[in-house]
């Protein structure tokens, strides 16, 4: 059985590993700070290892099938039960615990791994930094907050660290606080994720209410199995014509969507370069940005059992994403951003592929497809970041114009981003090769469109990777200025050769063996005739991207002037920022903002002024009655008698 | 444990501060009272739960009861519940930081030198007047504490505040009193309104049930009335310029402190009394809480103002005491009286921290500053965390409290509560933007020339922040104790509404 206390180390170190550097940081570590952070992360990375390695081969299958175990679960938050009055219904509770199946140590792995090279990276990177010990506590607590996030048995738990890696994405955004850029970005990252929350919360709340749980297996069996009655309300309440448990899924997929950067909500990942380089690497890339991604997969049967509207939601997202930011990505000349809207397309695929997806046996190829693409992409994108960092180390740039005929500067660099690039483009026998050609399969079966969609898509990347390439190594040849201090010493380079390793060889793993759909083994059959379309396609981007970038020419500007229309709006990522900026300024701000503060300075604090100043009128006009003359006085008193004389004689007779 | 304790020791300190000879004596005798009721609240705390856990089932417990005035049957009773012991451990702690921060109140720009006595006096009155208004359960008495705590304040803002004072000072007073008035005039509706039995006893109201009619009809005058107190839409304007003109400690006691009066009123005088009243206009008042969540997340947006900006997210944040409230469910009761912990603490912080700069930058203008974390990295990460609690980040307290209350109210299954509840979940968004773009602008960004040297928090300041972080963080981390708490409490009231 898994033993709880090592599971929950792997997430509890990096939290020591956060407050020790958080609070004695500055004073006591100011130097060892990398250090002491990287050991933590280790020590993490065993563990967490360990786990998965006890947990695939050892104690996690039964009877053929791979469990969802519990080994850690406690109160955190108890809330009385719904007044529906449902037989057997306990009270809710939001849960700390740890759910292991086999994506969440599946991603305990990556998490780890990813972030481990990252921090060894980072000790060559942010050498010298004025705020290091700084960096290292945001960066333990972003893995803290991403392992509780991966190892969530909860739904508001997921949700709480859900928030967390949002706020430690925010803080490493904006890590050089005194750029006004990093600041824009990180309050761009943190506000639309946010906004996509308050679809996730909502979510949560209608799940919930239909289900009687927060717990996620609980809520999975009661939202899937035909026969229960909590399915049957969710189903038969609808809302505007569509279904309560539709509508919870959807709203809970907009959580996710936010913080994958699906389109319409990805304006906030290109900007989000702004962080440090090796945190582009491992929040942006390989772990935080697939936490959407991962959300659908945890509810998976839910969506593919219960609701497939919602499912059918997540495929065309998914795909819309993908192919859009592809095309963005052709046009860039931010390394950083090209490597951005390579993400965002990424996981567009690994998105649609769960949308295609159905529960269950050969069907569930694209649930299996999509993990095995997370899985792969994690590697060669972080190596890919990671190389970029190198590259922008060097040149003190991350504009694509500044660079060119870097691989004789930068070897390992050089040969390791190859790789990558060659990973990402589906070249045959590297690790991204399989986990796409895998997702292709998965939507041929079951979705023609988005099959060609994702045909074209494989040819673009393969375009714009190999564009990035060639512009960066080859092209124009480079001319060092100044001191140079070389590639960034073993500390940097490690990390490179180790991903460089998975980005070759993690396609070689059986996925479909370990991850599928309903736990159980699924032989992926591999077709060499299906490969052909796409590795040519591929090939094709591949070459002319040689062919336009290799040498210093002028063809691209004249294909770019060719192309004008579609070129500009591409290169200004089709004006999504500027609608944005419209709604935000115009909209939320001088129609609704605005006008609210105006209301409550004016009408509502007016009306109150309005009641002082008249109360005060008021008794200043009639405290003249009161004057203290008795002549007056005496005046008033005969005057009343008389009326009241009058009154009671003529008007009041009875 | 004696509960007059409680409200002696303030007393004895606010004497022991007139008598000191020296501001130096003023702040040790100021601080070693607060320290020492810091204490006896956490000590309430756990004798408290000791009773509880040894089965003491009575609904108040460390009840007193003297007679004040017989011929009118007006009783000094006092006795807690957990709703009760979790506002008194706010207050603690909102006390103690005030104290700690108000330490050179003497150097205030407007502030009169030698008057550092008075000052301090009047805190601790006000002090006074709060555990006395919690621990009452005869409204009469209930009512005078509520007084007490009111009249200090026009004196504060009016001698020690700073911009409009005199007119801030006159509306918050006016505007409170004018709640006060409607919360007198529901008091003695239940007083002839109990049959024969004339009474002012909480409890035994409560035993005895007030008549439909009597409670349709004076529940709206102590809902409003308190309401005013804790900023009901729409009589909340005393809220922005009272705090803004108020001195630190004095916006930390009102936002902390005077605001929870008003909801725990809400709460225990007029729905716990008049249930059927509560579910009569329950609609009103979500619908006005609601007003107020939204509409004053987007009114903070556009305030340029730190303290005005922390003034009317106050007033978005209370309305969710009032949305619990309103909503009728114990889940979102409890998340009410947590919101109040949570609001009181989170809101002390920020006043706190907005007076560390101010006393530092010498302007509250959000657009005049810039770039301080460069100089001041304590006070900008209290600012940074104050800010996180108010956005509702998890780890905080607010986050527990706001979650509370939304899943209490969706259990409300219809069309319009669902309605109101998602209209107080989008103030989580709005709220995200005016707390970031604060942040972003005086923390974060190229440091002011003029900034540059600027000093970091000293000692009294670090220690007050620590002490509120600590309660926000406590509450953020391992809800339940709090929860715990509270529940047992929320149920009375809750079977009362339920009709059971």
């Amino acid at each position: 059985m898994p033993n709880a206390t090592y599971i929950s180390l792997i997430p509890l170190l990096p939290l020591a590993g956060f407050l020790l550097l958080g609070l004695f940081g500055k004073k006591i570590f100011k130097n060892s700070a990398g250090i002491i952070g990287t050991l933590l992360l280790l020590t993490s990375t065993i563990l967490a290892l360990y786990t998965a390695y006890g947990y695939f081969f050892d104690y996690g299958k039964v009877d053929g099938v791979y469990q969802k175990l519990i080994p850690l679960k406690y109160t955190w938050l108890e809330f009385s039960p719904s007044l529906l009055g449902r037989a057997g219904e306990g009270p809710l509770s939001i849960d700390m615990g740890i759910l292991l199946d086999p994506i969440s140590a599946m991603m305990i792995v990556v998490v780890t791994f990813v972030s481990l090279m990252v921090h060894i990276y980072s000790l060559g990177y942010m050498k010298g930094e004025e705020r290091y010990s700084t960096y290292y506590a945001f960066l333990s607590l972003f893995t803290f907050s991403m392992l509780g996030l991966v190892l969530s048995s909860n739904i508001f738990q997921i949700y709480i660290f859900w928030e967390l890696v949002g706020v430690s994405s925010f803080l490493l955004i904006g890590f050089y606080y005194d750029r006004p850029s990093a600041v824009a970005a990180s309050k761009k990252a943190f506000i639309v994720t946010r906004f996509a929350d308050l679809g996730f919360l909502i979510g949560i709340l209608v799940l919930s209410f239909y289900s009687g749980t927060l717990d996620f297996n609980t809520l999975i069996q009661k939202l899937t199995s035909p026969e229960s009655s909590e399915l049957k309300t969710a189903v038969a309440a609808s809302f505007l014509g569509v279904s309560a448990l539709t509508w919870g899924l959807a709203l809970v997929f907009i959580g996710g969507a936010g913080k994958s950067a699906m389109f319409p909500l990805h304006i906030w990942l290109p900007d989000a370069m702004e962080g440090p380089t090796p945190v582009s690497a491992l929040i942006h890339a390989a772990t935080m940005v697939v936490a959407g991604v991962y959300l659908v997969a945890r509810l998976f049967p839910v969506f593919a059992i219960s609701a497939p509207d919602a499912l059918s939601i997540v495929a065309n997202v998914g795909a819309i994403s993908a192919l859009f930011a592809a095309i963005i990505a052709c046009t860039q000349t931010d390394i950083k951003r090209v490597l951005a809207y390579s993400t965002m397309s990424q996981i567009g695929y690994m998105m649609f592929a769960l949308g295609v997806s159905k529960y269950g046996g050969e069907e569930g190829l694209g649930y299996t497809a999509s993990m095995f693409h997370l899985f792969t992409h994690a590697m060669f994108k972080a190596l890919l970041f990671l190389g970029a960092g190198a590259v922008i180390h060097y040149v003190h740039s991350n504009d694509m114009k500044d660079m060119g005929g870097l691989r004789k500067h930068l070897p390992i660099t050089h040969i390791t981003f190859l790789l990558a690039c060659l990973s990402i483009a589906g070249f045959p026998l590297l690790a991204g090769f399989f986990s796409k050609e895998e997702i292709l399969l998965a939507a041929y079966q079951q979705n023609t469109v988005i099959y060609w969609i994702a045909l074209i898509i494989s040819g673009l990347t393969a375009f714009y990777m190999f564009r990035l390439y060639f512009s960066i190594f080859w092209n124009k040849e480079y001319h060092a200025h100044g001191e140079h201090h070389g590639e960034g010493g073993a500390v940097m380079m490690l990390p490179l050769l180790l991903l460089a390793v998975g980005a070759v060889f993690a396609g070689y793993i059986p996925f479909g063996h370990f991850v599928s759909s309903d736990g159980k083994p699924l032989e992926s059959e591999f077709h060499l005739s299906f490969s052909i379309a796409p590795v040519s396609l591929g090939l094709i981007g591949i070459l002319t991207a040689m062919w336009l970038y290799k040498n210093e020419n002028k063809k691209p500007a004249k294909l770019a002037a060719s192309l004008s229309g579609l070129y500009k709006s591409a290169y200004h990522k089709f004006y999504i920022d500027e609608l944005y900026l419209f709604i935000t300024k115009k909209v939320l701000f001088n129609l609704i903002a605005r006008p609210a503060a105006w209301f409550d300075k004016t009408v509502v604090d007016g009306l109150v002024n309005f009641t002082g100043n008249t109360t005060q009128d008021i008794s200043e006009r009639i405290k003249g009655i009161q004057s203290g003359k008795v002549q007056q006085y005496a005046i008033y008193f005969l005057v009343s008698a008389v009326a009241l004389a009058v009154l009671f004689i003529y008007v009041w007779k009875t | 444990m004696n509960l007059l304790l409680l409200i002696g020791l303030p007393l004895l300190t606010a004497v022991g501060v007139l008598l000191s000879r020296n501001t130096q004596q003023v702040r040790s005798i100021a601080f070693a009272g607060s320290a020492l009721q810091l204490v006896l609240a956490i000590a309430l705390i756990y004798f408290f739960n000791k009773e509880r856990a040894a089965g003491a089932a009575a609904q108040m417990l460390f009840e007193q009861n003297y007679a004040l005035f017989p011929s009118l049957n007006i009783n000094f009773h006092i006795g807690v519940d957990g709703i009760s012991v979790a506002m008194i451990l706010l207050t603690a702690l909102v006390v103690l930081a005030g104290v700690l921060v108000s330490w050179n109140v003497e150097n205030l720009p407007a502030g009169k030198a030698g008057m550092t006595k008075e000052f301090y006096f009047l805190l601790l009155l006000l002090a006074m007047g709060a555990y006395g208004f919690f621990i009452s359960l005869d409204l009469f008495v209930l009512f005078f504490f509520l007084e007490i705590a009111v009249i200090p304040k026009y004196l504060l803002i009016g001698t020690w505040g700073s911009g409009k004072k005199e007119y801030s000072a006159n509306k918050l007073a006016l505007m409170l009193m004018a709640g006060s008035s409607l919360v007198i005039v529901g008091i003695l509706g239940m007083y002839f309104g109990n049959g024969e039995h004339k009474s002012f006893d909480l409890v035994h109201i409560a035993q005895t049930g007030l008549s439909s009619s009597v409670q349709k009809l004076f529940f709206p005058f102590l809902f409003v009335g308190f309401g005013v107190f804790t900023a009901l839409f729409p009589f909340h304007t005393w809220v922005p310029d009272g705090h803004s003109s108020a001195p630190t400690a004095g916006s930390m006691f009102l936002a902390g402190i005077s605001m929870k009066l008003g909801g725990y009123g809400c709460l225990r005088v007029a729905t716990y009394l008049m249930p059927q009243g509560a579910q009569e206009y329950s609609n009103w008042i979500i619908v006005l809480s609601s007003i107020a969540i939204l509409y004053g997340a987007f009114a903070t947006m556009m305030q340029r103002d730190l303290k005005y900006m922390n003034a009317y997210s106050s007033i978005s944040h209370c309305g969710f005491v009032l949305l619990g409230i309103g909503m009728l469910t114990k889940t979102a009761i409890v998340g009410a009286v947590m919101q109040m912990v949570s609001h009181g603490l989170m809101t002390a912080l920020f006043f706190a921290v907005i007076g560390m700069i101010y006393e530092r930058t010498h302007t509250r203008q959000i657009n005049e500053m810039g770039g301080l974390l460069k100089v001041m990295p304590f006070t900008m990460t209290v600012l940074f965390i104050a800010g996180l609690c108010s956005l509702g980040l998890p780890g905080f307290s607010g986050f527990v409290a706001e979650m509370t209350v939304f899943m209490g109210s969706w259990q409300n299954a219809d069309n319009f509560h669902r309605i109101a509840t998602v209209v107080a979940c989008m103030s989580i968004v709005v709220t995200a933007v005016y707390i970031l773009r604060a942040i972003g602008q005086v923390a974060m960004g190229p440091i002011k020339e003029s900034f540059n040297g600027l000093s970091d928090a000293s000692w009294n300041e670090k220690l007050a922040a620590a002490i509120l972080i600590i309660g926000i963080v406590a509450i953020g981390v391992a809800p339940n104790w709090l929860n715990d708490l509270i529940r047992p409490g929320a149920e009375i009231i809750m079977n009362k509404i339920s009709g059971k």
